[in-house]
């Protein structure tokens, strides 16, 4: 008898560089649907970068948006299909580069959607370009001496923006050890029961690593994450409204 | 009584299950599988099936079987 397993959407083998994070929060959205039994009703847009692999091994429907628009794609799906688990999967080339205007309007119009937002601070599947996310001194392939914020601006802390918006739910987790992607999976979990109590936009960020853009082993990847990626992108719960059907 | 099994072929080499195991039951020194990856290799005698393993590998190597002794 089996206890535990991947989750039915996951059904196979997904197709991430070795010890990429989108594989882990792949199967925490899997088996956040799968408990809240809205698998069958939950529908994806999905970005471009190293997202858009995610269709093809996931068992949930999805939309493949243009770059940048997935939060505007789930918007429209959302308002034709209310009774939808209506989700958008972005990383932070898609969703803070190119569609930073879609992600930040659907936050402040209050849409009632979810966003999944997986911050590796480069985009990955174009070789490692400096992202908004990019942290001080990382050095990326357009940043070979290390990111200069005199001249490029402070990485983007998203959720300090959204802060200050009348949203429901923003959180940031990470995928660095077992005890953090227990806490990332709460956060899903609560930001698609915000969404289907109605009560607005809820936002997660979940820190991710990329091996093969950093350059370093997967183990240092989440050694990375623990010791310097969460001295610019702390971890918490920024933004809730339980019970409040605004 | 539980069971770890693991489906070597999905694994990708990546040792995190390696690195967060807490009774250093798992490595990543098994045969090579079809897509050029060493795969784990878990010690029974030490696994206390907590499953974290399951939890953090990236490619869904691991499950948790309920087998008759």
């Amino acid at each position: 008898m089996v206890i535990k397993s991947k989750p039915e959407a996951c059904f196979v083998d997904n197709k991430y560089c070795p010890g990429c994070g989108h594989g882990i929060i792949n199967r925490l959205v899997a088996e956040v649907l799968e408990e809240m039994g809205e698998e069958k009703k939950a529908i994806g847009a999905i970005a471009v970068g190293c997202a858009s692999l995610m269709p093809d091994t996931f068992g949930i429907d999805c939309i493949q948006a243009q770059h940048g628009r997935a939060a505007a794609v789930a918007v429209g799906v959302k308002n034709c299909r209310p009774d939808n688990m209506v989700f958008s999967y972005q990383g932070d080339g898609d969703a803070l580069a190119i569609g930073f205007s879609e992600t930040m309007y659907a936050a402040i119009r209050n849409d009632n959607i979810t966003v999944i937002f997986v911050n590796n601070g480069n985009f990955g599947m174009t070789g490692g370009q400096m992202a908004p996310t990019t942290l001080e001194g990382q050095r990326t392939t357009t940043s070979p001496k290390g990111r200069d914020i005199m001249a490029t601006g402070a990485p983007l802390n998203v959720i300090n923006l959204m802060k200050t918006l009348d949203v429901a739910y923003l959180a940031r987790g990470s995928v660095d050890g077992n005890a953090n992607i227990m806490k990332t999976k709460k956060y899903i979990r609560e930001a698609f029961e915000a969404q289907k109590n109605k009560e607005g936009y809820s936002f997660v960020e979940v820190l991710s690593p990329c091996p093969t853009n950093w350059n370093k082993s997967p183990q240092d990847s989440m050694k990375h994450i623990r010791e310097t990626v969460v001295k610019t992108y702390e971890m918490g719960v920024y933004a809730e409204r339980r019970g409040d059907n605004a | 009584m539980k069971k770890l099994i693991t489906n070597v072929e999905s694994c990708k080499s990546c040792k995190y299950c390696e690195d967060n195991c807490p009774k250093d039951a798992i490595k990543v020194n098994g045969k090579i599988n079809s897509k050029g990856y060493p795969t784990v290799v878990v010690d029974e005698e030490k696994c206390i099936v907590c499953g974290i393993c399951y939890n953090v590998c990236p490619d869904y190597v691991f499950e948790i079987h309920e087998c008759e002794v």
